[in-house]
């Protein structure tokens, strides 16, 4: 059921007339019935694998919940009884205890993860490298695994650390990992928050539903205006790159980077915007990415769930794990005190971008996608100190001007590093870009040979119009704390309303959507 | 609360009402090209009172004259055609036109008896879009719709037609509210000509037999007809092109004996009709221009009243004075057409093109 559809439209428009005329206690349960028919629309049989992961992680959460527990009371009622040696055992006790559990349910999921995403990935390496013919399995992807999983293991990794408490209620647990508007893209919750408003009772609130029905508006306006029309070009383009080179790839660097983030954001925003509707608040997954200084302010405001994830559960304790430790004493024994510190640092850098490129598909091209931010974010760490002197040199670069050419440059690279998405090809990505500096073209994109890529004269009226209005959206954010609609909200309620309308009626005629248009899910969906 | 009640109607007030606006604007008003797009529509206005029903394709809306059929016999007629009609939305235009009247014969074009699976969704719409709301339209639209196609964008049809945005003209804001007079009894009137030149091959094909939904659904035409004590005429229109196979003719024949339906073949009959293909189709024989059409009215008329005993109501003078306004209104655009036939050498106005365009 895809967000843009009329099926979805239906059933979240039952949902939320249920939800508020159903008993408060009831509203969970309502939700893990909609999530359960929600996730089971794509296919009955995939409800046995996200089964097993809400049941095998509930379980062993609530076990190691319980050995904490125990362990716990008998250490604090006891400890005066044991000396230093003997408490640090007993901990370590607890610990080895809860660390089979944990490791068996982490192994098991990261396990079924691997081999549905990524096995017939293993097998087609193998088939190049060995000159084999061994057949793909062709597992049927489960909608939403890599968001579920990492949200399972998340709070798996929480209770295990002993920052959260095991959830003993299986169906509210299985709640937090199904939670339909979540499973598809994001963002990836923290149990911790997101528990916090998702099992509460939720009144009627007018003023919170309307900020949801805005946000919602918004996010179908800039998937269904914005984004799924430029997907036509962007097809047209990535689809024949003999064709299109040299300025050309500037022009997909542009246009992809533009529909990557109306579509993703646009998808957050209805994702957020039902949250809303229903009363629970969900964490900001972007904000405004594309005015990013660096390569690091930019990983800080783009899918800030899913780096945040990466950053807490793999950077930080592989950085401080006896092995990384190890060899950070022995590098600096060895090789300085400054590489010796970098060693570690990177080792976790180049870990935690493998895997997050091997986290958005099963290809050497998101993992060379990953490994080139890598590059890019340690070359900027080694620089550093070269900015710092510059900065100090030409006092005139702290300036904004200097601030808007730092957001264009991070731009273009990260939109440069991106084109490995878009040709889905790694050779051909290098050649593609290379391109734009040994061939011209320049002249076509600015005649009439822009036509030829599926988008008429209007169709680009109404995205210059799309985009302008996403820039002014994404300025006032940058500006102030909260976002947009605290300034329309601040005219009255009849200002809101209009401005639903506007965006509804907007998204009704404008929007690239029925017959004649390629139905487009969210791109994240492939995630 | 009461407040809070009022706000929500309000807006949802001025959503439905701008939906309904933009929808209005929006859908295609099939003023000046592809004007049959307009013809389903156009039954409402002219419904009941028919001695003969005609359903069917192409071959029907633009090969027989009703007005002429009149003005000789004084049947009272009306052709419920629309392009490319499969069986299925046929038999759920009888369904519907059953419930406004009950005429003397119904006569049924059996080209559609090819099509066993729904085909083209513009095709669908220029049918099922005209339709009013009831029973047999949703089964018409259920029956015909193809994959890529929603149920919901029938229901509202802004769904379909919102990418039209970018190409709305003068005539989308006039006829937001009104339409344009310009068929006679579902007959699509064209006088220009365009001789048969060359006559199409019978290309050999794998598999000659009828479709089981298309039998499935002349079996309910036949039966709706007899429930409702109408005789069930079929009629292969005299238009060489699509082919009609020996193997389809034998079919429909067999069909016609075992039913007990009379089954006419005009491409048999050509000779007694008097049709000349040097000069009674405007479109290499698709299709008869009016001079056809009326040779077919003068025809069938005859076999009406003699076959199946169709009364004369030219003597009645009600009838004969609603008639009569339709009458004028026929020879008017006959006179107009000609009229432009010779000041543009095409018919401007009524989808005709320059002949060098259509020589293409």
């Amino acid at each position: 059921m895809l967000f843009t559809s009329y099926e979805f439209i239906a059933f979240l428009g039952g949902l939320f007339i249920l939800y508020y005329i159903l008993p408060k206690k009831c509203q969970w349960v309502l939700l893990l019935i909609g999530s359960a028919v929600f996730y089971a629309w794509a296919g009955l049989r995939f409800l046995a694998y996200i089964g097993i992961t809400t049941v095998t992680t509930w379980f062993a959460a609530v076990r190691i919940g319980a050995i904490q527990a125990t362990g716990n009371a008998f250490y604090d009622a006891h400890k005066k009884e044991m000396d230093k040696d003997a408490r640090k055992a007993y901990k370590a006790g607890i610990k080895k205890k809860t660390r089979v559990w944990f490791l068996a349910c982490l192994l098991l999921n990261l396990g079924i993860l691997a081999v549905i995403k990524y096995t017939d990935f293993v097998i087609d390496n193998i088939n190049a490298i060995f000159s084999a013919e061994i057949s793909f399995l062709s597992f049927a992807l489960p909608m939403g695994i890599s968001f579920y999983t990492f949200k399972s293991m998340g709070y798996l990794i929480d209770v295990y650390r002993n920052k959260a408490e095991a959830q003993g209620n299986l169906a509210k647990f299985a709640l937090f990992v199904s939670f339909f508007p979540q499973i598809i893209q994001g963002p990836i919750s923290r149990y911790n928050k997101l528990s916090e408003t998702l099992y509460a009772q939720h009144a009627f609130d007018p003023l919170q539903i309307r900020r949801g029905l805005l946000r919602i508006a918004w996010g179908f306006f800039k998937k269904l205006v914005i984004a799924d029309r430029l997907l036509v070009a962007v097809k047209t383009l990535a689809g024949s790159p003999e064709e299109y080179q040299g300025a050309y790839v500037v022009l997909i660097i542009l246009f992809y980077a533009i529909e990557l983030y109306a579509d993703f954001t646009g998808g957050i925003d209805i994702t957020i915007g039902v949250g809303e509707i229903f009363g629970i608040q969900m964490e900001e997954n972007f904000i405004t990415p594309y005015f990013s200084k660096n390569i690091n302010e930019y990983w800080t405001r783009w899918h800030i769930t899913m780096g945040t994830w990466f950053k807490d559960y793999i950077f930080y304790p592989l950085s401080v794990s006896q092995p990384m430790l190890k060899l950070s004493k022995w590098s600096r024994d060895h090789m300085g005190k400054a590489v010796g510190k970098r060693v570690t640092v990177y080792i976790a850098n180049i870990v935690v971008w493998f895997a997050t490129g091997l986290w958005h598909g099963a290809a050497w091209n998101f993992i060379v996608w990953g490994m080139l931010n890598c590059v890019v974010t340690v070359a900027s760490y080694e620089m550093e100190p070269l900015y710092k002197k510059f900065h100090a040199a030409l006092p005139a670069t702290n300036r904004g001007w200097y601030n808007v050419f730092q957001m264009f440059r991070t731009f273009w690279l990260m939109g440069a590093i991106r084109i490995l998405d878009v040709y889905r090809n790694v050779p051909t990505s290098f050649k593609q870009v290379g391109s734009i500096f040994t061939t011209g073209g320049w002249g076509s994109i600015f005649s009439a040979d822009i036509a030829k890529l599926g988008l008429t004269g209007p169709d680009y009226t109404v995205l210059f119009i799309g985009c302008v209005l996403m820039i002014a959206v994404s300025v006032v954010r940058y500006r102030q704390k909260d976002d947009i609609r605290a300034n329309i909200e601040a005219c009255g309620t009849v200002a809101v309303t209009a401005v639903i309308l506007a965006l509804v009626f907007a998204v009704l005629i404008f929007g690239a959507y029925g017959v004649g248009y390629d139905a487009s899910q969210f791109i994240y969906n492939q995630f | 609360m009461k407040k809070r009640i009022i706000a929500i109607v309000a807006a949802l007030a001025v959503f439905c009402a701008g939906f309904w606006f933009f929808q209005r604007l929006l859908m295609p008003k099939y003023i000046n090209d592809i004007i049959e797009g307009r013809l389903i529509a156009d039954y409402y206005d002219n419904a009941g009172g028919n001695d003969v029903i005609f359903i069917g394709d192409c071959e029907c809306y633009e090969n027989i004259s009703p007005i002429k059929m009149w003005e000789d016999y004084g049947i009272t007629s009306y052709i419920r055609g629309s392009a490319q009609q499969l069986i299925w939305q046929s038999y759920y235009l009888l369904e519907e036109t059953l419930e406004y009247e009950t005429p003397d014969v119904v006569v049924f074009n059996v080209l559609s008896m090819k099509y066993n699976e729904p085909q083209n969704e513009a095709y669908n719409r220029l049918t099922l879009d005209g339709m009013k709301w009831s029973s047999s339209k949703v089964g018409s639209i259920k029956a015909s719709m193809t994959e890529e196609e929603s149920f919901l964008s029938y229901v509202f049809p802004l769904l379909r037609y919102h990418a039209r945005w970018s190409e709305l003209s003068g005539e989308d804001w006039e006829y937001m509210f009104k339409t344009k007079r310009s068929f006679h009894q579902g007959y699509l009137m064209r006088v220009d000509v365009r001789p048969v030149t060359t006559y199409p091959s019978k290309r050999p094909l794998t598999d000659y037999q009828f479709g089981s939904t298309a039998y499935e659904y002349l079996d309910k035409i036949t039966a709706l007809c007899k429930e409702k004590g109408v005789e069930l005429v079929l009629m292969k229109a005299p238009s060489i092109s699509p082919v009609w196979y020996d193997e389809w003719e034998a079919q429909i024949e067999d069909y016609a004996a075992e039913n007990g339906l009379k089954y006419i073949n005009f491409l048999e009959l050509l000779d007694e009709v008097g049709i000349d293909f040097n000069t009674d189709t405007y479109d290499n024989g698709l299709h008869l221009n009016l001079s056809g059409a009326e040779k077919m009215a003068v025809y069938f008329g005859r076999y009406l009243q003699q076959e199946c005993g169709i009364a004369d109501h030219r003597n009645d003078p009600e009838i004969a004075a609603v008639w009569q306004e339709k009458v004028d209104f026929y020879h008017q655009m006959e006179a107009d057409q000609y009229r432009e036939l010779e000041e543009y050498g095409y018919l401007k106005s009524y989808g005709g093109r320059p002949v060098t365009e259509e020589g293409k």
